[in-house]
C-alpha cells in the first residue's frame, strides 16, 4: 500500500499520541489516570499565555536564552568545506539544554499542584537541571540514576547533592539510563498523589515526547531567527546527537517542513555498530514498546531489550524518542552513527580549535559534522547542535586517553 | 486448526467456586524461574496445593510494574533460557495432566510484539492458555490486541487501580473478561499491602459496574490476608511472597535445591487452607 508523504511534519502526534505507528501510551492502568492527568493540565496550560510568559521570563534571566549561534570559523576552514555553525546550548545555566525543558515541566508541575519531583538521569545532565529547578522552586527533588552513571559521572552527582536532591543509584540491569527510567515509573506508580514525574527526553508516554518537544523547540525556534539574521537563508544541514533525542527534536523540529535543510540524528556507534557494544536503536533496533511508547528498540528476537552501550552516558539507551522514529521512517531525517573514538577525536579537536569542550554528546553530532562539512560546498551552511558542555566529561575523556587526573 | 473455547474454563472455575461458597487461590509464578524442569513441577504441583487458578509470569527485561522479587526472577528465568515459546511449552506439558485449572499469562508487550500478536493468541489458545494480562496495553491501546484475543478465545483481563476512578472504570471494565484483577496499592508488586478498610471499600465500588469476578492481587502475603481478600473479593492473588520463598531456597548459584518445590507448595497449602476455612 503506498501511502502519501504527509504535507507537514509537524502536526503530529494525533490524539493518541501517536507519529504514525510510534508513540502511544503504553503504561500500566496505575499510571495511566495519572498520564491522562498530565496530559490535560499540559493541554490547559499550553493555552495559558500567563504559563508561557512565565517559562520566558525563567529562559532569559535565569538559563540565558537566547543561546548564541557560533560561525566556528576555525573549524570551518580546518574542515574545508560549508560553513559550520554552532548552537550553543552549552551555555545556558547548568550546561545543557535540559533544562529548557525542565522549567516548562516544573511549572506544570506547580499548576497541578504536585509537591514534590522525579526524574531520570543519564550523563546526569538532566539530574542537575531538574535538581537545580527543584532548587529555585523550593520543591524536593529524588533523582534516579544508574549505578554505573553514578560512578562515571561523580562530577554531576556531587552537583546534584549539593542542589539539595537526592540522588538514587539504581543497581538493577546494567545499573544505566533504561533502569533509572524504569525505577522512576516504578516509584511514580507508588507516589501518584504527590509527585511529578519531570522526564529528560522526547520519549515515553504521551504527553511527554511531545510535550518535551514543545519545550526544546525554542532551540530551533531561535536557530532559525540567528542564521536568517547571520546568512540570510536557512542552512542545508542541521545535525544533532542523539540519545532520546531531545536536543534533536529541538533543533528539528522547526525545520521539518523547509525542504531545503537536511537533517541529520547522530546515533552513539559505542564500539561499532557491528558489535554489541552501541547504542544505535534506529541503525541497528527493531519497533517495540518499551517505556510507555512504541519506538525503536535494542532488542533481541525475543522482545527482551538489550542493554546499550556509549562513551556517553547521555546516549546510553536502548531507545530513541517516536517522533525521530516516525521521521526515520518517512525519510525526512536521516539517522547515521559516530562511534566511540571518534567522538573522542571530536571532542578534542572541537577543545583545541574552538576554545570550546563539548559535552561527549555533542561530540557525536560534531563528528558527523568532520565527516559531511567537507562534502559541502565553501557557501553551504551545517548547524550543529552544541546541546552540553564537556567539563562532565573530563574525567572520563582522561581514563580513555590513558591520562590520570 | 485451533477453535475458540466453547466455554472458558476461568468462568466455569469461578462459578464452581461460588457454588462451593468460597473465593479462589490464584497463584503467581515466574515461567522458568529458576530453570525449566523446576517451574513445570512447580506447575504440576499447584492445583493439588489448593491453587484454584495459575497466574505463569512471563519474564521480561524490563518488567516497570513489578518491584524487587519480581524483577530478580524475570533475570533468574531469562538467564535459565525463558522465551515466550518455552513459556507456552510449559504451559502445553501442564495441560498433558490438568485440563481444568485456568491458565492466564501475565507479562508485558514486548515480547509478544516479538512473537507476532495474533501468532501468539493462536499459540496461546492451542497450548492450553485460557487469558492475558498484559500489563502495559491500557484500553486506549487495546484494540491492537483486543479482536485477536477474543478470535483465539482468550479472555483479556485488566488491572484496575485505586488511581482509575469513576468516569474511567467503565472503559476499562468494558474492555475486560475472565476477571477483574484490582491492584489493592498504588505501587508495583510485593511492596506494600492494602488496608481492609480500602479494599472493603473499593470492592463494592467495582461491582456497581461489572458482574465479572474479582480478583485482588498486589500487596497479599500471608494467609490472612489471602482469606480476607478472597471472602471480600471472588479471589486472592499472590505472587511476591510465593516468589521470594522460591527465591530463598535456591543455592548461593541461584540453582534449584531438592526442597525448592516442596517450600512453595506448602506455603500454597497454608494459603488454600486459610480460604477454605474463612
Amino acid at each position: 500500500m503506498n501511502k502519501p508523504l504527509p504535507n507537514t511534519f509537524r502536526q503530529g502526534p494525533d490524539a493518541r499520541g501517536r507519529f504514525g505507528q510510534f508513540g502511544g501510551r503504553f503504561v500500566a492502568e496505575t499510571l495511566m489516570p495519572l498520564i491522562l492527568e498530565v496530559e490535560a493540565a499540559y493541554e490547559a496550560a499550553k493555552r495559558d499565555p500567563e504559563f508561557d510568559r512565565e517559562w520566558r521570563y525563567l529562559l532569559t534571566h535565569y538559563v540565558g536564552r537566547p543561546s548564541p549561534l557560533w560561525l566556528a570559523e576555525r573549524l570551518t576552514a580546518h574542515l574545508g568545506g560549508a560553513k559550520v555553525y554552532f548552537k550553543r546550548e552549552e551555555l545556558n545555566h547548568t550546561g545543557a539544554h535540559k533544562i529548557n525543558a525542565v522549567l516548562g515541566q516544573i511549572l506544570l508541575a506547580k499548576r497541578m499542584g504536585k509537591t514534590r519531583i522525579i526524574a531520570e538521569t543519564g550523563a546526569g545532565q538532566h539530574g542537575v537541571a531538574t535538581a537545580t529547578a527543584c532548587a529555585l522552586f523550593d520543591l524536593p527533588c529524588t533523582v534516579f540514576m544508574g549505578a554505573t552513571d553514578v560512578e562515571r559521572q561523580q562530577p554531576n552527582v556531587f552537583r546534584m547533592k549539593l542542589l539539595g536532591a537526592e540522588v538514587v543509584p539504581v543497581t538493577s540491569g546494567a545499573a544505566t539510563l533504561k533502569d533509572a527510567m524504569n525505577e522512576a515509573l516504578r516509584h511514580w506508580v507508588a507516589n501518584v498523589a504527590d509527585t511529578y514525574y519531570c522526564i529528560g527526553t522526547v520519549a515515553g508516554p504521551h504527553p511527554y515526547p511531545a510535550m518535551v518537544r514543545d519545550f526544546q523547540s525554542v532551540i530551533g525556534i531561535e536557530t532559525r531567527e540567528q542564521i536568517l539574521a547571520a546568512e540570510g537563508r536557512l542552512p542545508d544541514a542541521l545535525v544533532c546527537a542523539v540519545g532520546g533525542g531531545s536536543s534533536a527534536m529541538g533543533l528539528f523540529h522547526p525545520f521539518l517542513d523547509d525542504e531545503g535543510v537536511a537533517m541529520y540524528g547522530v546515533e552513539a556507534a559505542g564500539r561499532g555498530v557491528d558489535t554489541e557494544e552501541h547504542a544505535a536503536s534506529i541503525n541497528r533496533g527493531q519497533p517495540g514498546v518499551l517505556h510507555g511508547n512504541r519506538t525503536y528498540l535494542l532488542q533481541d528476537r525475543h522482545g527482551q531489550i538489550i542493554e546499550a552501550h556509549s562513551i556517553s552516558a547521555g546516549l546510553d539507551y536502548p531507545g530513541i524518542g517516536p517522533e525521530h522514529s516516525w521521521l526515520h521512517e518517512a525519510g525526512r531525517v536521516t539517522y547515521v552513527t559516530a562511534t566511540d573514538d571518534e567522538a573522542l577525536a571530536a571532542f578534542q579537536l572541537c577543545s583545541k580549535l574552538e576554545g570550546i569542550i563539548p559535552a561527549l554528546e555533542s561530540a557525536h553530532g560534531l563528528a558527523e559534522v568532520i565527516k559531511r562539512a567537507p562534502t559541502m560546498q565553501k557557501d553551504g551552511i551545517i548547524v550543529l547542535n552544541l546541546s552540553g558542555r564537556g567539563d562532565k566529561d573530563i574525567f572520563t575523556v582522561a581514563h580513555h586517553l590513558g591520562v590520570k587526573l | 486448526m485451533n477453535r475458540p473455547q466453547q466455554a472458558s474454563r476461568i468462568a466455569a472455575k469461578f462459578a464452581e467456586l461460588k457454588a462451593a461458597g468460597r473465593g479462589a487461590l490464584v497463584t503467581y509464578l515466574q515461567g522458568y524461574d529458576p530453570d525449566p524442569a523446576t517451574s513445570l513441577a512447580l506447575l504440576r504441583g499447584l492445583p493439588g496445593a489448593g491453587a484454584d487458578l495459575i497466574e505463569v509470569g512471563v519474564p521480561f527485561t524490563d518488567p516497570m510494574a513489578d518491584g524487587p522479587s519480581i524483577q530478580r526472577a524475570a533475570l533468574r528465568a531469562l538467564k535459565a533460557g525463558a522465551t515466550l515459546a518455552g513459556v507456552l511449552a510449559l504451559v502445553r506439558d501442564f495441560r498433558k495432566e490438568d485440563s481444568t485449572t485456568p491458565i492466564v499469562l501475565m507479562g508485558y508487550y514486548n515480547p509478544i510484539l516479538a512473537y507476532g500478536t495474533e501468532r501468539f493468541c493462536t499459540d496461546a489458545a492451542a497450548s492450553g492458555v485460557d487469558g492475558l494480562i498484559v500489563v502495559d496495553v491500557p484500553p486506549e491501546e487495546a484494540d491492537e490486541i483486543e479482536p485477536l484475543t477474543r478470535a483465539a478465545g482468550l479472555d483479556l483481563i485488566r488491572l484496575v487501580a485505586p488511581t482509575t476512578d469513576e468516569a474511567r472504570l467503565p472503559r476499562v471494565l468494558a474492555a475486560t473478561s475472565g476477571f477483574i484483577y484490582y491492584v489493592s496499592i498504588t505501587g508495583i508488586t510485593g511492596t506494600k499491602s492494602a488496608s481492609s478498610a480500602s479494599l472493603a471499600e473499593a470492592v463494592p465500588r467495582l461491582r456497581k459496574h461489572t458482574e465479572l469476578p474479582i480478583a485482588i492481587g498486589f500487596g497479599i502475603r500471608t494467609p490472612a490476608q489471602a482469606a480476607e481478600a478472597a471472602k471480600l473479593a471472588d479471589g486472592a492473588v499472590v505472587g511476591t511472597a510465593l516468589v521470594d520463598t522460591l527465591a530463598a531456597s535456591l543455592d548461593e548459584q541461584g540453582r534449584a535445591r531438592p526442597e525448592t518445590v516442596r517450600l512453595v507448595l506448602d506455603q500454597v497449602r497454608g494459603l488454600a487452607e486459610a480460604i477454605r476455612q474463612s
